[in-house]
C-alpha cells in the first residue's frame, strides 16, 4: 500500500504518468485533432476553447464549492469588455491583455463571490442571476465603454511576443488558445487536487462538519470564486483578443445558463467532466444547428435527457466507468 | 476553576416558544470522563450543538479554558481544541477515507491555504491520518470513497477524523450508536486509549458503556440537568428513575 499515491481519490502506482503530463499531452492531442478536423474552421475552434475556460471557471465553483450560480458570464463578459478597452486604449500585447484580463475576472470573481457564497440554495441562485442581471444591464447602459447593443469593435491585439501576427485564418489565435487552455488545465488539475482544493470539495460535501473540522467556510469560497474568476477572465481575454468584437451575448444569462448546461452534461466536479462538456455540447450545437437550423436545441433537449437519465454524473463518469475497467482487468493481470 | 476546560453557565437554548435545554450548569476538567444520559429528545444533541457553536444559546455562556467563547464561531472553537462527533454520521461523501481524515490533520497543521502542493503525502501527514486510520482499525479502507463504506465504518470513520484534530475537549454523540458490535469494540477501544489529559464528555444510551467509561454521569431530562454524580448511584436516584420510566410509559403509550 505504501508505494501507491492518491491520484483523484483512487490510488495509481507511483510509476503512472503523473496527472500534469497526462493533462498536457491529451489537451495538445484535442487541438492538434481539432486543427485536422476543422482547418477552415478555426474561428469556431478558438471560440469554443474562450467558452471551454468559462465552464472550467463555472466548475471550480459549482462543481467543487456547491455553489449555485447562473451569473457566471458577468465574469467572463466585464474581462472581456475590459481587455477590449485596453487593446483600443494601445495596450495591444496579447499576454498583457490576457494578464488583463485575468485581473479584471479575479476582481468580479472576489466581487461577486463575496455576495453569492454569503447565501445557500435558492438564494444564492436567485442572488446570482440578480448580479448577472445587473452586470449585463450595466454592459448594455454603459455605451461609451461597452459600445452598447452595438457591441466593442476593431480590436486587434498585437503580435504575440512580437512576432507572430494574428493572422485572418486564426492560426496564431489557435495555437495560442490551446496553449492558454493546456496551462490553465495543468494549474487547475493542481489546484483541485491541493489541500485547498480538497476543503471546497469537503465544504461542499457537508460545510457544518467541514467547519467542525476548523474550517473557515466563507473566506475559502471567496477565495474559489476569485481563482474561478481568473479563469473565467482569461476565457473573456481569449474572446476579445480572438474575434476583435465584445456583444452584450458574451455577458448575459444565457451565456451563464449554457455555461451550466455544458458543465452539467459532461460533469460537474470534474474539470475533465468541464472539458469534455464544453467540447461535446459546441460540436454538436455546431454540426446539429447547421443541418437543422430550427430544431437544433430540440436535439441538445434530447441529448441532455439522456445524459441525465443513463450518466447522470455527466459524459466524464462514463469514461471514468471505462478507466475503471480497464485499471481493473491490468490489475488482475499477474 | 482554572482546571476547568469546559465548563457550561446557566445555559438555556429554546425553538420557537420550546425550552430543549433549560439552565444547565457543570463543568468538566482535565483528563475528566463524562457520561451525558437522557431519555430520547432530553436536549442531548442540542447541549452539544450549543457547547459546539452550531446553535447559539438563547441564554449562558460556554467557556473552553477559562475563556468565555459563547459568541465565537465554530473553527475558533476547533482550534481551540474543542471537537465533535456527530449521532448521525457526517462525512465528505465525494472525498475517500484517508482524504477525509487528512483533510482534518492539514486543517489543524493550518495547510489548507496551500492551493497548489499535495502534502497528503507528506510524512508528517500521512504519519498521523494513517496512525488515526490504524487506531480504529481502518487502515485497509484508506483508499476507499466514503460513499462505499458499510455504516458502522462510517462511524469509526467519524472519530478518526476527531482523533486526528488533537482535541483537547471532546464530544461524542452516541458514538457506538448503529454500529454492529464488532466495530463498536474498535470504538470502546479507540475511546480508551484516548489521551489521558484530555476532557471527554460523551452521549451513550448503553449503560454498561456508561458504567465503563465514565466516572461522572449527568443526566439530562426535558432540557434540564436533573442529576449529575457518581454512576453507581443514578440508578438509585429517584427522579432519573421517573424521568426514564416516564419516557418508556409515553412510548409504550404511543404505540
Ligand atoms: N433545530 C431544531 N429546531 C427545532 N426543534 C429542535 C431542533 N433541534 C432539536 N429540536 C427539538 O429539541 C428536542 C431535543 O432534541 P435533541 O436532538 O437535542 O434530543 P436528544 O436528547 O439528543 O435525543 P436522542 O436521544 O433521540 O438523540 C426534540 O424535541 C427536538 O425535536
Ligand atoms: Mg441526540
Amino acid at each position: 500500500m505504501t508505494d501507491r499515491i492518491l491520484v483523484n481519490g483512487v490510488s495509481a502506482p507511483r510509476f503512472s504518468v503523473p496527472l500534469e503530463l497526462r493533462a498536457v499531452a491529451i489537451t495538445l492531442a484535442l487541438g492538434a485533432l481539432g486543427y485536422t478536423l476543422f482547418p477552415d474552421d478555426l474561428a469556431f475552434l478558438t471560440r469554443l476553447i474562450s467558452i471551454t475556460l468559462l465552464v472550467l471557471s463555472l466548475d471550480l465553483v459549482t462543481g467543487y464549492c456547491g455553489v449555485a450560480t447562473l451569473g457566471h458570464a458577468a465574469i467572463y463578459g466585464v474581462s472581456a469588455y475590459v481587455v477590449g478597452n485596453a487593446c483600443l486604449a494601445g495596450h495591444s500585447d496579447p499576454l498583457l491583455l490576457l494578464l488583463v484580463g485575468a485581473v479584471a475576472g479575479a476582481l468580479m470573481g472576489l466581487v461577486s463571490g463575496a455576495l453569492v457564497t454569503r447565501f445557500r440554495g435558492l438564494p444564492q441562485l436567485v442572488l446570482s442571476i440578480a448580479v448577472g442581471q445587473l452586470i449585463a444591464a450595466l454592459a448594455n447602459k454603459l455605451s461609451s465603454v461597452t459600445g452598447g447593443s452595438d457591441g466593442l469593435s476593431g480590436i486587434s491585439p498585437g503580435r504575440l511576443f512580437g512576432i507572430y501576427a494574428f493572422d485572418m485564418y486564426g492560426r496564431t489565435g489557435y495555437v495560442f488558445s490551446v496553449a492558454v487552455l493546456m496551462v490553465v488545465f495543468v494549474v487547475l488539475l493542481r489546484i483541485v487536487h491541493s489541500p485547498f482544493g480538497l476543503l471546497c470539495q469537503a465544504i461542499k460535501d457537508d460545510s457544518l462538519r467541514a467547519r467542525m473540522i476548523g474550517a473557515r467556510v466563507y473566506p475559502r469560497l471567496v477565495l474559489m470564486y476569485g481563482l474561478s474568476g481568473v479563469v473565467g477572465g482569461i476565457g473573456g481575454a481569449l474572446n476579445a483578443i480572438n474575434t476583435g468584437v465584445v456583444g452584450l451575448d458574451s455577458i448575459g444569462f444565457e451565456r451563464s445558463a449554457e455555461a451550466l448546461v455544458m458543465l452539467v452534461l459532461g460533469g460537474a466536479g470534474s474539470l475533465w467532466g468541464a472539458l469534455i462538456g464544453s467540447i461535446v455540447f459546441q460540436v454538436f450545437e455546431h454540426y446539429v444547428s447547421a443541418a437543422n437550423p430550427f430544431h437544433w436545441m430540440t436535439m441538445v433537449g434530447a441529448l441532455l435527457i439522456a445524459v441525465v437519465l443513463f450518466a447522470p454524473k455527466g459524459l466524464v463518469s462514463l469514461g471514468g466507468l471505462l478507466a475503471g475497467r480497464a485499471t481493473y482487468v491490468m490489475r488482475r493481470r499477474p | 476553576m482554572s482546571q476547568s476546560l469546559l465548563e457550561l453557565r446557566n445555559v438555556s437554548m429554546s425553538f420557537g416558544g420550546m425550552r430543549v435545554n433549560d439552565d444547565i450548569s457543570f463543568s468538566i476538567g482535565k483528563g475528566e470522563r463524562v457520561a451525558l444520559i437522557g431519555p430520547n429528545g432530553a436536549g442531548k444533541t442540542t447541549l452539544v450543538n450549543v457547547i459546539s457553536g452550531d446553535l447559539t444559546p438563547s441564554q449562558g455562556a460556554v467557556h473552553l479554558a477559562g475563556v468565555d467563547v459563547t459568541a465565537l464561531p465554530i473553527s475558533d472553537r476547533v482550534d481551540a481544541g474543542l471537537v465533535r462527533t456527530f449521532q448521525i454520521t457526517r462525512l465528505f461523501k465525494s472525498l475517500t477515507v484517508a482524504q477525509n481524515v487528512a483533510l482534518a490533520v492539514m486543517q489543524r497543521k493550518g495547510l489548507t491555504s496551500n492551493i497548489f502542493s499535495s502534502p497528503i503525502d507528506r510524512p508528517d501527514v500521512r504519519r498521523e491520518w494513517e496512525r488515526a486510520l490504524g487506531t480504529l482499525g481502518i487502515a485497509h479502507l484508506a483508499d476507499r470513497q466514503v460513499s462505499q463504506l458499510a455504516y458502522g465504518q462510517q462511524r469509526l470513520l467519524d472519530l478518526a477524523i476527531g482523533l486526528a484534530l488533537e482535541p483537547k475537549v471532546l464530544l461524542l454523540d452516541e458514538p457506538a450508536a448503529g454500529v454492529p458490535s464488532e466495530e463498536s469494540s474498535k470504538i470502546i477501544e479507540a475511546i480508551d486509549r484516548l489521551p489521558s489529559d484530555i476532557a471527554v464528555l460523551m452521549i451513550e444510551h448503553d449503560m454498561d458503556l456508561v458504567f465503563r467509561f465514565a466516572r461522572r454521569v449527568l443526566v439530562l431530562a426535558n432540557g434540564k440537568l436533573i442529576f449529575q454524580g457518581d454512576p453507581r448511584e443514578v440508578t438509585h436516584h429517584q427522579e432519573v428513575r421517573r424521568a426514564y420510566l416516564g419516557s418508556y410509559a409515553d412510548a409504550r403509550h404511543a404505540s
